[in-house]
């Protein structure tokens, strides 16, 4: 086996386990975990089912197998990102509404408390 | 009808006091909101001592998010009309006759006060004005009518475009976005001239560098604009 797919291997094992660990204790939401773990096993199955990783790659035409392992992550990578755009993108949404709905209750409360202080 | 006058305020405690002397002087029958956008200077407290309203944000939301507090609070206030007023001193009081007409007629949803419509004509950079009359040429080319001042921030929205406001808005440029998104929606439009005043106070010491790339960054933001899912 050659060094790089045993790297491939440990590191992709070590996500998986830290992934799955994190959830275990509640620090990270199922929710925006899901991408990470499908992401680690599929490079984990690559890395150890050695047939699989050697006729993907000829199939789409790569001469040396384990850049496909690279490339998967970077598409992984890419994919991930844009995921997180869109949960920043939702939460400056809500976070817009709360202030704009707090500064709005806080003029209600004063008009009920009496006008203008 | 009854009217208020939003006020967006970022750090404007030396030019507040002269904008609401000017709005009770000249336009007394409106109600005034002062929209305080997380000022960092005396803004909030100089206003309410002037006796105004004030509605404090409680941090920095820029000026889409500001103005759309304003027209939340005018939907909910039962206001017919919304004039959205600079808190920097440029926007003059005793233009908001010719400003409302257009709605208080029933003839527009949304009225533009453009400074390029009227006798005197406007002087600023010409780096600016250049980049205001391609922003200007490519609004007119998508809504296909006339806009002459796409980047005025003086104008006033009947009760139909208030509601809108409240649910859709937009944030990083939203004098000429906003144009785009209510055409798509289908409201009317109406231009009518306005005269301003240079700002009071502040820094306007736009470059012609920065000029082109508030442009850019205006024109990008107009075509997304164009491509997203129009609503209602």
């Amino acid at each position: 086996m050659d060094f790089v797919i045993l790297v491939a291997t440990g590191v992709s094992g070590a996500i998986v386990f830290s992934v799955v660990e994190l959830i275990r204790r509640n620090r990270l939401k199922e929710k925006y975990s899901l991408l990470w773990l499908i992401s680690s096993l599929v490079i984990l199955f690559f890395s150890v089912s050695r047939k699989s990783l050697e006729t993907i790659s000829l199939l789409v035409g790569i001469q040396y197998p384990p850049s496909f392992i690279f490339l998967l992550a970077s598409l992984f990578l890419i994919v991930i990102n844009i995921h997180f755009s869109t949960v920043i993108s939702e939460l400056f949404e809500k976070n817009k509404t709360l202030t704009q709905e707090i500064a709005l209750l806080k003029e209600a409360v004063k008009e009920i408390k009496g006008g203008n202080e | 009808m009854r009217t208020l006058i939003i006020i967006p305020a970022y750090n404007e405690d030396k030019t507040i006091v002269n904008v609401l002397d000017d709005i009770r002087g000249h336009y007394p029958s409106a109600d005034v909101v002062v929209i305080n956008d997380g000022s960092t200077d005396a803004t909030s407290a100089v206003t309410k001592a002037d006796g105004a309203k004030v509605i404090d944000l409680a941090h920095n939301l820029g000026i889409g998010g500001a103005m759309q507090t304003g027209y939340k609070y005018a939907a909910v206030k039962g206001y017919d009309i919304a004039v959205q007023f600079d808190g920097d001193g440029q926007h003059r009081a005793d233009q908001l006759d010719i400003l409302l007409a257009p709605i208080i007629a029933g003839n527009a949803d949304i009225v533009i006060g453009s400074r390029f419509l009227g006798p005197e004509g406007y002087e600023s950079k010409l780096s600016r004005l250049i980049g205001i009359k391609i922003i200007a040429w490519t609004v007119s080319v998508f809504c296909r009518k006339r806009v002459t001042d796409p980047t005025s921030g003086f104008r006033a929205a009947r009760r139909n475009v208030i509601e809108f406001y409240t649910r859709r808005y937009p944030e990083d440029y939203p004098e000429p976005e906003a144009i785009v998104l209510l055409h798509r929606a289908g409201f009317r439009m109406a231009e009518v001239p306005a005269l301003m005043k240079e700002r009071e106070a502040g820094r306007s010491s736009i470059t012609a560098a920065r000029a082109f790339y508030y442009m850019i960054k205006v024109l990008l933001a107009i075509m997304i604009d164009m491509i997203k899912v129009p609503g209602r």
